[in-house]
């Protein structure tokens, strides 16, 4: 149950703020890939929450301090640099992770089979643009190494231990450390040097507590299904 | 054959004259009568030409701020399957406005120019959008109505003289497909609902109603391009041809719906087989394509700071392909194509 | 290099399924190969339409022009025992 609903209260809520971006993107050509990128994770979201209930109870009915998703995908969208930022920071970490339990003979096996595949192209999508604004302009460089930094501090919450997920928290960690610093050196940015998880409850999204903009966020995600009770649409 | 003479204005021999080759003119002529497609290297009179690229941009235009009624609820559908399926179809609009700027591009007239005439307020895109989705039923209403509305306007154009356009429109019109059911589904969904949902679907209708017949534009006798175009066969049904077949498909599908269109003066017309309908205001059509509607100001701000905002990141990706480009340079040979099958990874795997 | 420069065009093409050739698909812009690609990837296959694409800068495509079509294309069109139809064989005569 709860590791069923940190992957599908993840999946969720990174997919919301990438709807954000509709209408939004920078070129047309990323309106069409940031909408995959977010659709692939609804999909996700929905086998995942459907496993444990009702998607839409899970989804609509919860109150924040009952998700149990990682603050990093919470955080507002930013700039293009910052959104950047955190899909390259959580498609590396779901990538790795996905990868693990396709592998392994668990309960998510057979969906991790399907999404690592999606989450190999979300990975592949954020290295090619971290690659393109870190080695692009003087602008877009400092965007980027704003985007990691200002995101560096929820990075650590991804290799909490989550009950029902049996995995090596620490090759898990050192996997992801390795892949990011690959690509932000390649991209000519310097890896963020300072603590991975910060306050009092920076890494605590797994125990439901969350940061200020996801209470907005899950208030206009809700508001329309919970106005009107029991209704079917 | 009425093609063939209306098809060469005054204008059209000009052109000819100018370019030197009436039997350029001829062949053209001759393509178009026989309908046959005419393609982007094919001589052509400056004002098709003209015309074409008018009507792709408008097209295409339309797809790209047409997408920001819609997500504007993107965030606030009521449920994970819904949500789903309007960000895919949001989704599809971008993808539609990009195979259209594409189309236009055939023609010589790159897409930035186009966006920079959207953005200046120079070319139009379609009235439709200028108004505002106040409810989640209107998503419902976009569909059905504007959609419907929009794909009976656009299945003639599949035949369009233009060969690139008719592609472009092959494959829209083959996925929007979806994209009106799901607009029936959902009215459907909150007509058969609590009196709340029921109230918000008749409500929306009848705010989509009116905006969606003036889509089909102004009354055949008012509409200064239609003649030509037809003759060329760029457009194929006029104005008030489509929009009567448009209320034809909507009226049982109303009754299906259990909602009422807003006019009291659809009624079936025995003697010419089709309904016929109440007057529409083109006062207020006029209105809104001047720029008063409720939403023009609005739709064009974002756009254009979208636009704007992303301005960093486009010179960002060029700047890193002249670099790559710089450094491949110094070690030699530089490939043009790239091949799926050779990256293994990522194209392969949706295969 | 600058705002003023619009990212290049590219060709788009797909193979639809394996064993088929790939077709023309349509264009799009990218600011190189690797993101043609991708940008290709996901305007023409979000619908499971292909196994494979190719991207190739539009300005790289040399077309034969349509005026000379003629000089081209017509000598083909008298060489018509370059087609099985042009033979007769008389009837039952089979595996031919």
């Amino acid at each position: 149950m709860t590791a069923a609903l940190a992957l599908g209260d993840d999946a969720l809520v990174l997919s919301h703020r990438l709807g954000e971006w509709a209408g939004h993107a920078p070129v047309l050509e990323e309106e069409v890939a940031l909408a995959n990128i977010a659709l692939d994770l609804l999909g996700q979201a929905r086998t995942l929450l459907s496993s444990v209930g009702d998607e839409d109870e899970l989804a609509f009915l919860r109150e924040e301090r009952s998700f149990r998703n990682v603050q990093l995908v919470e955080q507002p969208n930013g700039d293009f640099a910052h959104t950047i930022a955190r899909q390259l920071y959580f498609s590396v970490y779901q990538h790795l992770l996905y990868g693990r339990l396709a592998a392994g003979e668990g309960q998510f096996a057979a969906l991790a089979a399907k999404a690592v595949k999606e989450v190999a192209y979300h990975r592949d999508h954020a290295e090619q643009w971290v690659l393109r604004l870190g080695d692009g302009t003087a602008e877009s460089h400092e965007r980027m190494q704003r985007g990691l930094d200002a995101l560096w501090r929820y990075t650590g919450e991804l290799f909490e231990p989550v009950e029902g997920l049996d995995l090596d928290r620490q090759t898990l960690g050192d996997d992801w450390l390795a892949a990011v610093t690959s690509v932000v050196r390649r991209a000519t940015l310097t890896l963020p040097t300072g603590p991975q998880s910060g306050g009092w409850a920076a890494g605590a999204g797994r125990q439901g507590l969350h940061t200020e903009p996801f209470g907005r966020m899950l208030a206009e995600m809700q508001h329309l299904h919970r106005s009107h009770p029991g209704a079917s649409w | 054959m009425v093609a063939v003479t209306a098809g060469r204005t005054a204008q059209g021999v000009a052109d000819a004259a100018e370019a030197g080759s009436e039997r350029e003119a001829a062949a053209f002529d001759a393509a178009v009568a026989a309908d046959e497609r005419i393609e982007p290297r094919d001589w052509m009179p400056d004002a098709y030409r003209a015309t074409l690229v008018r009507q792709m941009a408008q097209h295409a235009h339309s797809e790209i701020i047409g997408m920001q009624p819609e997500a504007n609820w993107i965030s606030r559908a009521p449920s994970l399957r819904r949500k789903a399926i309007l960000m895919a179809k949001v989704q599809d609009e971008a993808g539609h406005g990009l195979y259209l700027y594409s189309a236009a591009e055939t023609l010589g007239t790159s897409r930035e120019e186009l966006l920079d005439k959207l953005h200046a307020g120079r070319q139009r895109y379609s009235s439709i959008f200028n108004y505002p989705t106040l409810t989640w039923a209107d998503v419902g209403a976009i569909g059905w109505l504007v959609d419907g509305a929009a794909i009976t306007n656009q299945v003639p154009l599949c035949r369009c003289s233009y060969g690139p356009y008719a592609r472009a429109m092959v494959r829209i019109c083959k996925e929007e497909s979806f994209h009106q059911r799901q607009g029936f589904e959902l009215l459907l969904a909150l007509s058969r609902g609590t009196p709340a949902q029921h109230a918000m679907a008749q409500d929306a209708v009848d705010r989509w109603w009116w905006p969606s017949l003036m889509m089909f534009g102004p009354p055949d006798d008012a509409s200064s391009h239609s003649a030509q175009s037809m003759a060329w066969k760029i457009k194929r049904h006029s104005n008030d041809e489509l929009r009567r077949r448009f209320v034809d498909i909507c009226v049982p599908q109303a009754q299906a719906l259990g909602l009422t269109l807003p006019d009291p003066d659809i009624r079936w017309n025995e003697e010419i087989g089709q309904h016929d309908y109440g007057e529409i205001d083109w006062t207020e059509f006029q209105e809104v394509l001047k720029g008063n509607g409720p939403c023009n100001d609005q739709r064009l701000a974002q756009r254009r700071t979208a636009h704007e905002e992303g301005a960093w990141v486009r010179d960002a990706a060029a700047v890193y392909a002249d670099k790559q480009r710089a450094r491949a340079d110094g070690s030699g040979a530089e490939g043009t194509t790239t091949d799926a099958e050779a990256t293994a990874h990522p194209v392969e795997a949706t295969a | 290099m600058s705002s003023s420069t619009d990212w290049p065009l590219w060709e788009v093409f797909v193979r639809s399924r394996r064993g088929l050739s790939h077709t023309h698909a349509g264009s799009l812009h990218a600011p190189d190969a690797e993101m043609a690609l991708r940008n290709a990837r996901d305007l023409y296959t979000r619908r499971s339409e292909g196994v494979s694409v190719w991207v190739v800068p539009s300005t790289e495509i040399t077309a034969s022009s349509p005026d000379e079509k003629d000089a081209f294309f017509e000598p083909a069109g008298d060489k018509p025992y370059r087609h099985p139809t042009f033979y007769e064989i008389p009837d039952g005569v089979k595996h031919l």
